[in-house]
């Protein structure tokens, strides 16, 4: 390990400094009261350090191979790191509120956001197995915690329980996986497993690593978890999830599959189209019933997982392009929906049903537009970056020859935009019910107008990040 | 004993953790199928590292361990946490939540 190594991981390393210090922070400003004063410090300092790694993230390193080859900071992690701080960002903004309303202990919540973003940026910069299982770990192991941080809530403890059993339950397959990789192969290097003669032995290995990061994705049949415990955790915790999980498991398939394995794409090209399919039905016609918000962003999840996975499924420039691009705009359209959510209380409670939402347009007409704007992304049309981001991605299946995964991928979308359109349609008309309060708060107002920005820039000028992006795929050939 | 035969049996502690993770009841018992998965897998990681000459293999199960480990440290503070709240540590008594 030398300086130059550590000069590479600069992002992580920051974000791991940011996160000690709010510990540190907070354990001096709460002394023995362990109650967190209501002061927004932690919260900033998190801020600071998710700002300073955006800003070490634009310059690319100079030696991007680094720890002995088993770390690598090229184009591609520079595009995952971006948005995984993009989410760690709006979700910092998007917390104080809901922390002060609800007595959560403000320095745990950000030191382990910041925690887990490291986590999802290593499994971005992945060479070798080894990085990426740890990076995996430290992508979830806070994430079960924040699902769980309502001490006092019964649901939010269940939401963590089923969270962490599950999530180790996803985690042994996926080391299981990296066993029979590491017989098959002799090695854990992700940049020699492409010279590696193709076995059964390979092939159980990495099915059963699909099987792990399918888990932590959300993919069908692995989503079991995913609406139960988004129900049960703290509104922050569970948008912030929602995005940091998606950006570390398409990362991991983004290194394993298209990078790693490109000369057997024949193989496993095929089972993740089936994949791919069936999350997408499954996700979509599970939304359609849901009258719980939290619930149906659950299901919205695991249908947009499906979306992903088709950039997966058609190996080439064009899907890892799709994939980069939709984990940008998804950490952005997602976060919005849920920033709204966060404004709403009923009677000292989440608020998190549709009907809720009623006449939200009298009361807080932007939150209600910025709603209305990310919903519409979210199902994918013109003028938001949703829609771009589904055009590369379908573009990407039909290059591959993947009609049927294009076709379903446009049909379900279809059915996608009633549910969605739903939501709009309730935010926007209708008469407030007396018991639900829409409170202000300026860093969320601030975190909702960036994430609306976001979703319009990303749609009408989809060049900027476009470009970024096609230089993160370039460099890969 | 030959390597086939160690790998056949982490194989089967394998399969024995995933049918208790997937039959038993209590949160306890699951996680204790969960950590004879894990151990499997360090069982197969040990052998292709003996069968393999390196020690990559060897040193991916320290990782494993100490990751158990840090995953017991959260799952035993959730139980007692509920176990505080409800006296129960069966997962089907854990039904606030749909599903």
């Amino acid at each position: 390990m030398s300086w130059r190594d550590l000069g590479a991981a600069s992002p992580e390393l920051v974000l791991t400094v940011a996160a000690l210090a709010v510990l540190l922070y907070d354990a001096w400003t709460t002394g023995p009261s362990l109650e967190s004063p209501r002061g927004g410090g932690a919260g900033w300092l998190a801020l600071a350090g998710v700002a300073l790694a955006v800003l070490l993230n634009a310059f690319p390193p100079a030696a991007p191979v680094a720890f002995a080859g088993m770390y690598v900071r090229d184009r591609l992690t520079q595009a995952v790191t971006l948005a995984a701080l993009l989410g760690t960002g709006i979700t910092v903004l998007l917390s104080p509120a809901y922390l002060n309303r609800f007595r959560l202990p403000a320095g745990e919540y950000y030191a382990l956001v910041l925690f887990s973003a490291v986590g999802a940026i290593l499994m971005g910069a992945a060479r070798n197995l080894a990085v990426l299982f740890l990076g995996l770990e430290i992508l979830s192991f806070p994430l079960y915690t924040l699902a769980a941080l309502a001490t006092r809530s019964r649901r939010s403890q269940e939401a963590g329980l089923k969270y962490l059993l599950l999530g180790a339950f996803g985690t042994a397959f996926f080391v299981y996986g990296v066993a029979l990789v590491y017989g098959a192969a002799g090695t854990l290097d992700l940049s020699r497993l492409a010279g590696v003669p193709i076995t059964p032995l390979l092939g159980v290995g990495v099915a059963l690593l699909t099987i792990g990061l399918g888990f932590e994705a959300a993919l069908a049949p692995f989503h079991a978890w995913a609406p139960d415990v988004y129900e049960g955790a703290p509104l922050p915790a569970t948008a912030f999830m929602s995005v940091i999980a998606k950006v570390g498991a398409f990362a991991g398939f983004l290194r394993v599959f298209p990078l790693a394995l490109p000369a057997a794409s024949a193989q496993w090209s095929a089972a993740l189209v089936a994949v791919a399919i069936v999350t997408m039905i499954w996700g979509n016609l599970a939304a359609l019933f849901q009258t719980n918000l939290k619930r149906l962003l659950a299901y919205s999840s695991i249908a947009h997982a499906g979306y992903m996975l088709i950039g997966i499924a058609a190996p080439g420039p064009a899907g890892t392009l799709g994939v980069l691009y939709y984990l940008v705009v998804y950490a952005v359209m997602n976060l919005g929906a849920f920033g709204v959510l966060i404004l709403l209380e009923r009677r000292g409670e989440e608020a998190d049903e549709i009907a809720d939402l009623a006449g939200l347009w009298g009361r807080a007409p932007w939150a209600a537009g910025v709603l209305a704007l990310c919903m519409v992304s979210l199902a994918g049309l013109p003028p938001t970056g949703g829609f771009i981001a589904k055009l590369y991605l379908f573009r990407a299946a039909l290059e591959a020859r993947h009609t049927a995964l294009a076709l379903v991928a446009v049909l379900t979308s279809v059915v996608s935009v009633y549910y969605y359109l739903r939501v709009a349609a309730a935010a926007l008309s209708g008469t407030a019910p007396d018991a639900v309060a829409p409170r202000r708060s300026a860093t969320v107002g601030i975190a909702l107008a960036l994430a609306g920005a976001g979703v319009l820039w990303f749609g009408i000028l989809p060049s900027t990040l476009t470009a970024f992006v096609q230089q993160a795929v370039q460099a890969l050939r | 004993m030959p390597a086939p035969l160690y790998l056949s049996l982490s194989a089967v502690l394998f399969a024995l953790g995933t049918v208790g993770v997937l039959v038993r009841r209590s949160a306890l018992i699951v996680f204790m199928s969960v950590e004879l998965m894990l151990n499997a897998v360090n069982l197969t990681f040990v052998t292709f590292a003996r069968l393999r000459g390196g020690v990559d293999g060897q040193v991916l199960v320290f990782f494993v361990l100490v990751v158990a480990a840090a995953e017991v440290v959260i799952g035993l503070a959730i139980i007692v946490n509920i176990f505080r709240a409800r006296e129960t540590v069966d997962v089907d008594d854990v039904d606030l939540l749909r599903g």
